[in-house]
């Protein structure tokens, strides 16, 4: 396929319509192998892969605990990609994009901050510690929070989405700061006394299942923000629908 | 260069008059470190060796307080359309902003900071430390703050939408205007190394918000 040809093909699937009609097929096999591959992870989580020699039965936390983390980033980094199509192309589809992607990011954020603090309950003796890694997840959080409840203050939905889009991209510029101020100020107040996993290279029967629960949930994650790009389209349409009938009341047959 | 100056200008006679409100964030900034002991109790040593971070947090809370109206009083008397529409570019207009929201909010709070570091028992090196890093790291406070007060600009009810967006992204310069404080007041690091990061953050949070700024605006239309 020549590159107009293919940059053809993504402006037709840019199309709402053909959007919702691809991403209708898709779904079902999406979500399908998202819940066989989670299924396969966690058995594996908690079957197959030895318990920690010192952590204990403790250590299979992490195998939702991780890939959280990173899905966190990952849905961020989708919230980035379309608000720069927001801002520079103003494409509606990045608009709803952008908008599906905040609440699971925010979902899988908390997941990671909740799981960590299960984990840190029997391995540090406290659910909660100002540890540097575990300060900058719960800024993001604080960041992802801001970003929702900055859509749910403006009603109009192109204006929302052009707001929201300048405030992840700040966010965006920020994060790798605040991860930078988090680690010089943790170091500061109090020494490295957490576990970290940089030791010894990871062994396989930990590092497999650990990775397909990461393919796992990360196909759930894309599943979720398809069919919460297809909520949103549907919703923009009810509202569109609403706004004609509402100015022409006598066509609308009520 | 003229209108930069003019509006500028503007900015600091509106907030000098009756119901500008310039000073009232100073007077908040006062009340706020009145009210910590009253929460700590009146122990000397605590209080001066945690004075810094009261006197920061203090700064936060102030300029937060001060911002939600930098761009809603323009928005609804007109004037923002009158920016909008204006030779000078709209970066420009907001840089003028926040440089006159600046010399109003965080200016006197830095220079005050003598004055108030009395209150929780700073040591004088102590209060020229705080007041430096108070002049390094307030302008970078109010443009981040900027950046919220564009995207607020019309909403009824901004103040609160405002500091919920802005607040985690003052987490840097917060860390290091207070560690470069402590270190003044001796530590294991140098005073130089957080300032230079802080100073660092300002003009890049400057830099940022300018744009942003002025991006939030245009699109608020």
């Amino acid at each position: 396929m020549t590159a107009a040809g293919l940059a053809a093909s993504f402006w037709n699937l840019a199309n709402p319509t053909r959007f919702l009609a691809l991403s209708g097929r898709v779904l079902p096999w999406l979500a399908g192998l998202a819940a066989l591959v989670t299924a396969i992870g966690l058995y594996m989580a908690f079957f197959t892969a030895p318990p920690d020699y010192q952590q204990g039965d403790t250590v299979r936390i992490m195998f939702i605990h991780v890939p959280s983390a990173w899905l966190a980033l990952f849905l961020y980094a989708i919230m980035s990609a379309s608000a720069l199509g927001t801002l520079v192309w103003r494409h509606p589809l990045a608009d709803v994009s952008q908008k599906a992607a905040a609440p699971i990011g925010a979902a899988f954020t908390l997941l990671c901050l909740v799981t960590g603090a299960l984990w840190g309950k029997p391995m540090w003796g406290t659910y909660w510690v100002w540890d540097a890694r575990l300060t900058s997840v719960f800024v993001l959080f604080l960041i992802y929070c801001g970003i929702i409840a900055l859509w749910r203050s403006i009603d109009d939905p192109g204006r929302a989405a052009r707001a929201v889009a300048i405030l992840t991209l700040v966010g965006f510029v920020n994060i790798p700061i605040v991860k930078f101020s988090v680690d010089w100020w943790n170091t500061l107040h109090q020494p490295a006394s957490v576990f970290r996993l940089d030791g010894p290279a990871i062994h396989p029967t930990i590092l497999t299942p650990l990775l397909v629960m990461a393919v796992g949930l990360s196909l759930a994650a894309v599943a979720l923000h398809l069919s919460g790009m297809r909520t949103e389209i549907l919703n923009r349409r009810i509202r569109t629908l609403t706004i004609l009938q509402a100015d022409h009341p006598a066509e609308g047959g009520i | 260069m003229s209108a930069f100056l003019a509006l500028v200008r503007r900015d600091l006679t509106l907030a000098a008059r009756i119901g500008g409100g310039g000073f009232l964030s100073l007077l908040f900034f006062l009340v706020v470190v009145a009210l910590v002991p009253f929460a700590l109790g009146p122990d000397l040593n605590l209080l001066s060796r945690i004075g810094p971070a009261i006197l920061w947090l203090a700064a936060v809370m102030a300029t937060l307080i001060g911002l939600d109206r930098l761009f809603q009083a323009d928005e609804e008397d007109g004037s923002l359309d009158v920016m909008l529409g204006a030779p000078l570019p709209l970066e420009l207009a907001v840089l003028a902003k926040i440089l006159a929201h600046w010399i109003t909010t965080g200016l006197p709070l830095a220079l005050c900071v003598p004055l108030f570091g009395l209150l929780v028992a700073l040591s004088p090196e102590g209060m020229v430390a705080v007041a430096v890093t108070l002049l390094a790291g307030t302008p970078g406070l109010t443009a981040i703050g900027a950046v919220g007060a564009a995207l607020t600009a019309t909403m009824r009810r901004g103040g609160l939408i405002l500091a919920v967006i802005v607040a985690p992204l003052m987490v840097p310069t917060l860390i290091f205007g207070v560690s470069a404080a402590n270190a003044a007041l001796g530590g294991t690091v140098p005073f130089a190394t957080p300032l230079a990061i802080l100073a660092a953050i300002s003009l890049t949070s400057l830099v940022v918000a300018v744009f942003a700024g002025a991006a939030a605006l245009r699109g608020g239309e």
